[in-house]
């Protein structure tokens, strides 16, 4: 533990954060300009895991597993968001015979 | 205190019968139930009277139950049963019945026959109510109930318009007067912790209030007397309340509802004693009441409102003797005018019965022939009214003037006046409808016949009290015993302020004086309606002041102009500008700014995805920007 504790610390605290961040942008852009809902999908997961890299170096710095408590509970609520959520998109297709998300306008009128 | 609730009763469940089941029982039915719910009451009355008089028949004043408690504050729903309250039940009950059994006759071909006399007998209970509550919320209760029946009577017959005017002026004019009287409620029960006739009595010896505020209540109750009792200035629905049929007239409009301020006065004389400024106002309302309806009445061509007008003369006079302190004079008057002016009225519809509907003396005459009972009793209770001795009127009469000429000159002449009017009209009236020609068309003429018993009957009992009723106070130069005063002295204060009585020259001064006038009065009718067979001229030809009389001296039209039509035009500019420039303007201005903004503000949903978040990342973005770079 201590060991992978070392080596984790080989890396400075920024480069995770820029890396984090980066990784969060992207997520972000991606969610607003792509159009079809898996890639939306998949972009969402980016953001999540951007934050759970953010929480491990963290908590390693910090010398507090509270940060990775957490992430485990991201994982396991991302990966039940993903299964109701892909459902729901392979509905979605079979209705519509499509998942870009310009055709999913039945909110409006 | 069985019987004195058999007696409140009774008349209820009269009502309550007819009411809900009237229409599935048969006229004969209904109307005797509801003639035995009055009569029954009739006999109990008459027993507690005659125990009142031998000296048998304690007084009754006791709470049925607790009504209102707030705190220390409670009022009873008690009854009261004294020597005052019991004259009035027998003249209520008494006359009540033979109206009732009148009305049989008189209703027989109306639809609405059971209703009818569901409303008499409610009127009857509530007026019961009135003479027999023990405190004044009570007696307003029974206040207002005797004026929603006269509402409901003077507007029976509901499918005429006139007739529903009618019955609206009355009820919003009793409404103002009964404002008063409630205002006057609120400041006895204010000052004086208590609205028990008795208790209020004793508090007035022990609270200690100002003179004024004594006056301003006597004048409150008082501008409640004048719109119950048609007075100046609220008396113009009386002449009105004719539109109802003409035992409603007789019973209500004569001789039980409207006398019901003389009550309210005579109860609270203790009161009103205090007040000499407040009795004073009475008495000057009384006598320019007497004189001005009298005037109205000498040049007006509808029967019934003749004697519309002479009640409120005879109501006028009344008032005058409570004004000088002679309450049992006023309570005299009110007994002897129940009688002929009920009989007078009763004589009326059945002419009025007789001609299918026809009201206007020019179009009758020489009714003696064909109706003589009918002829008779209203010969006889003309004569009582006009104050021919010996008949009832001119002892009453004859006492209000003599109190009043004790206590002002000026009055006294307005009053003499006054009953030298009546006399004159009423005897108009008479030999207009009785004597002569018949005027009307041959078609009524053909059908001219004297009613059957049950007009008849109530007529003649009626005639008969009106003849005789005077022997109940016979003048101190005549006996010493004055039956009704010393009936009535256990119940009314001795006023403080009487003078002298008036000695025996001066009081057969006045008799003579009063009967003069009354016969001279009645010589001049004779000679101008028989003699000279003048008829009332016809309709537009009166000018001057002869026409503003006829007109009833556009007492309505002023009203309509000062009051009415300001009131109208303020109705309107309220409408107009408060309601619908400002409250419509208002509300609907703010659902016009809703639906605006939300007309713009709908653009923004899209319904596109992307946008949406897109919208929610520049949301958050801004949030955290607002958040660190504060």
């Amino acid at each position: 533990m201590s060991l992978l504790l070392n080596i984790l610390q080989v890396v400075p605290m920024q480069y995770y954060l820029m890396v984090s961040a980066a990784l969060f942008s992207i997520g972000v852009l991606g969610v607003l300009f792509r159009r079809n809902a898996i890639t939306i999908f998949m972009c969402v997961e980016i953001m999540l895991n951007s934050i759970n890299l953010l929480l491990v170096a963290f908590s390693t710095y910090h010398n507090d597993s509270n940060g990775q408590v957490f992430v485990f509970f991201v994982m396991a609520v991302a990966a039940a968001e993903v299964a109701v959520g892909l459902a729901i998109l392979v509905t979605i297709f079979r209705n519509i015979r499509s998942v870009d998300i310009d055709d999913l306008k039945a909110l409006k009128n | 205190m069985t019987g004195l609730y058999i007696l409140i009763l009774s008349p209820l469940v009269g009502f309550l019968i007819n009411g809900l089941l009237g229409k599935k029982l048969p006229k004969a039915v209904s109307g005797a139930l509801s003639s035995v719910a009055i009569l029954v009451p009739f006999f109990i009355a008459l027993n507690f009277f005659l125990g009142f008089n031998s000296g048998t028949q304690v007084k009754i004043d006791q709470d049925v139950y607790q009504w209102i408690s707030i705190g220390e504050f409670n009022i009873g729903f008690g009854l009261l049963l004294d020597q005052l309250s019991s004259l009035w039940l027998i003249i209520i009950t008494g006359i009540g019945f033979l109206i009732h059994l009148y009305s049989v006759s008189y209703m027989h071909d109306d639809e609405a026959f059971s209703k009818f006399f569901a409303y008499l007998n409610l009127f009857v209970f509530f007026m019961l109510v009135l003479v027999l509550g023990n405190n004044l919320l009570i007696t307003f209760i029974g206040w207002e109930g005797v004026g929603l029946c006269s509402y409901l009577l003077i507007g029976f017959w509901y499918k005429n318009g006139a007739y529903n005017d009618a019955a609206n002026k009355a009820f919003i004019m009793n409404r103002i007067g009964d404002l008063g009287f409630l205002i006057g409620i609120f400041m006895i029960m204010f000052y004086f912790k208590t609205l028990h006739f008795g208790a209020l009595k004793e508090a007035l010896g022990s609270v200690h209030v100002s003179h004024g505020l004594i006056i301003a209540i006597t004048m409150c109750l008082f501008i409640g007397v004048t719109g119950k009792s048609a007075q100046l200035p609220l008396y113009t629905w009386l002449p009105d309340a004719m539109a109802g049929p003409t035992p409603v007239s007789a019973l209500i409009h004569a001789a039980t509802m409207v006398t019901a301020g003389i009550y309210l006065i005579s109860r609270t004389d203790f009161l009103f004693l205090q007040a000499p400024e407040t009795m004073t106002v009475i008495a000057v309302i009384g006598a320019a009441t007497a004189l001005f309806a009298a005037t109205i009445g000498v040049l007006q061509n509808d029967i019934k409102k003749v004697l519309a007008y002479s009640t409120v003369s005879q109501l006028g006079l009344m008032f005058l003797a409570l004004g000088v302190g002679a309450f049992s004079t006023g309570v005299f008057h009110v007994l002897t005018h129940a009688f002929f002016k009920a009989c007078l009225f009763l004589g009326a519809g059945s002419v009025i019965h007789a001609l299918h509907g026809e009201q206007d003396i020019r179009n009758m005459g020489g009714l003696q022939k064909n109706m003589p009972i009918t002829f008779l009793t209203f010969l006889i209770s003309s004569i009582a009214i006009a104050g021919v001795p010996p008949f009832s009127g001119f002892f009453s009469k004859d006492e209000i003037l003599a109190a009043v000429f004790e206590h002002n000159k000026v009055l006294w002449a307005v009053a003499s006046l006054a009953s030298l009017l009546t006399a004159f009209y009423m005897f108009r009236l008479v030999f207009l409808t009785f004597y002569g020609n018949f005027r009307g068309t041959e078609d009524q003429k053909h059908h001219l016949h004297e009613s059957p018993w049950q007009i008849t009957v109530p007529l003649t009992v009626l005639a008969l009290f009106a003849a005789i009723a005077g022997v109940m106070g016979l003048p101190e130069i005549v006996s010493h015993h004055h039956w009704l005063k010393s009936f009535l002295s256990p119940v009314l204060t001795p006023n403080p302020h009487a003078g002298h009585a008036i000695g025996n020259s001066e009081e057969w001064m006045l008799i003579g004086i009063a009967t003069t006038l009354a016969l001279g009065a009645i010589s001049y009718a004779f000679v101008k309606y028989i003699s000279k067979k003048e008829l009332p001229a016809a309709e537009g030809t009166l000018t001057g002041f002869s026409n503003l009389v006829y007109q009833k001296y556009k007492i309505d039209e002023l009203y309509s102009f000062i009051i009415v039509q300001p009131l109208q035009r303020l109705s309107v500019t309220a409408y107009s500008l408060f309601d619908k420039v400002i409250v419509d303007g208002g509300v609907e201005g703010v659902a016009i700014a809703v639906m605006s903004i939300g007309k713009r503000v709908r653009t923004i949903q899209t319904g596109n995805i992307g946008y949406y978040l897109l919208m929610m990342v520049l949301g958050i973005a801004s949030i955290l920007a607002y958040v660190f770079l504060k």
